[in-house]
């Protein structure tokens, strides 16, 4: 039954439906039901194997699930490589572990995707690449190999690999979880104004003054569930479930 | 040692470098390929790799030249002897090649793969922008270490009739009766041909390192 309304709202960015993950036996995600609408700002949070990287890593099918649906962007993710393209070319993503191309320079790394996957001619690409690096204030390094940067340069510079395809939405997976303390805030920098530009976001990060600072809703999961969502304000100062407060509790013990 | 028999080991030394450069073209040619066939996603071609590759790796090379030079012939195909060993050195260096690459490739982290995915690339482009560079300079030692070994190896060709350089040896020394001063040559030709080798897969190692991962 299509409900009258629906037809007017806008098509929402992301929609899991009933999905199901497995790993063997290992019951990953469990019943996930999610929208995330244009331009949301979603952060996902949770203890370490509660299934929140797998969670978003299903999104662009870097996982595949195993039940219920997936859309992003319109496009339904079946086993389908021509769904799948089409949900990469519009989703970019940030990892833990920056990931990089060692053996290519900055620039490089920005141009390569966009001329084998969206076809531009290399003067086309580096223009744009030159413009997202100076975006994430990294413009004067482009000509440098990942290992001459810091963990923090490298973080910007993965961010603005993915842009440089020009996505529509944005995959956060802990992104700061890897840098040195000292160059937490030059990334979380960055995915502020890009929050700030209207971007789609779903980042999973414990950072939870980002959270607080740009999500519209923050979820907490715990042994492949959704727990609990809220907005930040309510969601820090009265969560519901025992879970989420002892999670807030030994996170913000630390802060 | 006269200039003649001088001479004549340089004619044994060019078949040397004429068996090696087959062994190493072809070698690294099919090589890549069994590499490529050993990491497939699909079972069969990764088994018909595997199967190669564990053929000439668990036999003697000595074995596969004598395959090759008496049993193609009696096949029905009529090869010259020095595309019989030629098609031996091929086929085991790219068992070896490919094993070593195989492996190179598998080391390459699996961000690297997620990455170029995640960015919208396909399989050949992952392969050949992203992780055969890699692979490749990460292979380098052992890749190197094959390629002299397969040099050296080149000396059994002999045993099929083939006058390279240690055959040319052994021949000039029943003529003159001066086995040290004969095989000192011999070997300093031999030294001569893998020491440069050597020196250039370290001097790539280290000019690639500009990209090393951390």
């Amino acid at each position: 039954m299509t409900h009258p309304n629906e037809t007017k709202t806008a098509q929402p960015m992301v929609m899991m439906r009933d999905v199901e993950k497995y790993y063997g036996t290992f019951h990953a995600l469990k019943n996930i039901n999610l929208t995330v609408a244009k331009g949301e700002k979603i952060v996902l949070c949770g203890p370490s194997g509660s299934g929140k990287s797998t969670l978003i890593r299903c999104i662009n099918a870097l996982e595949v699930s195993h039940g219920g649906e997936i859309v992003v962007a319109g496009h339904s993710l079946h086993n389908d490589q021509k769904a799948i393209d089409a949900v990469r070319r519009v989703v970019g993503m940030v990892f833990q572990q920056f990931n990089l191309f060692p053996h290519k320079t900055v620039l490089e790394n920005c141009i390569l995707a966009p001329m084998r996957v969206r076809k531009l001619s290399r003067a086309e690409a580096e223009a744009t690449a030159r413009k997202y690096l100076e975006r994430v204030r990294i413009g004067d390094q482009a000509d440098k190999y990942p290992a001459q940067l810091s963990g923090g340069q490298q973080q910007r510079v993965a961010i603005a690999r993915a842009l440089c395809m020009e996505p529509k939405a944005m995959l956060f997976d802990e992104p700061t979880s890897a840098l040195d303390p000292e160059m937490v805030k030059e990334v979380l920098d960055t995915m502020v104004s890009l929050a700030r530009d209207g971007m789609t976001m779903i980042c999973v990060t414990h950072e939870m003054g980002f959270a607080r600072q740009v999500a519209d809703r923050v979820i907490f999961m715990a042994d492949g569930e959704i727990v609990e969502e809220n907005d930040p304000e309510n969601f820090f100062r009265a969560p519901k479930h025992q879970r989420t407060r002892a999670f807030l509790g030994e996170i913000l013990a630390h802060h | 040692m006269g200039p003649q028999e001088f001479a004549y080991l340089l004619q044994g030394l060019a078949w040397t470098l004429v068996l090696t450069a087959m062994g190493f073209v072809g070698g690294i040619a099919f090589g890549v390929i069994v590499a490529l066939m050993r990491v497939s996603s699909v079972t069969w071609i990764r088994l018909i790799a595997i199967g190669w590759i564990g053929l000439f790796q668990g036999t003697p090379l000595l074995m596969q030249l004598f395959v090759a030079y008496f049993g193609l012939p009696l096949l029905g195909f009529n090869l010259p002897a020095w595309a019989a060993v030629g098609i031996a050195l091929t086929a085991h260096a790219s068992a070896f090649l490919g094993d070593i690459w195989r492996g190179a490739i598998q080391a390459v982290p699996r961000g690297q793969t997620e990455a170029a995915m995640a960015l919208g690339l396909h399989t050949r482009s992952l392969m050949i922008d992203v992780i055969m560079p890699q692979a490749f300079k990460l292979s380098l030692p052992a890749t190197v270490g094959f390629l002299v070994q397969l040099l050296k190896g080149t000396s059994l060709a002999a045993i099929v009739g083939f006058i390279e350089l240690t055959r040319a040896g052994s021949i000039v020394s029943n003529q003159i009766y001066r086995p040290l001063l004969v095989f000192g040559v011999v070997g300093a030709m031999y030294f001569a041909m893998c020491w440069p080798l050597s020196l250039w897969g370290r001097n790539i190692e280290r000019r690639m390192s500009a990209g090393v991962s951390r």
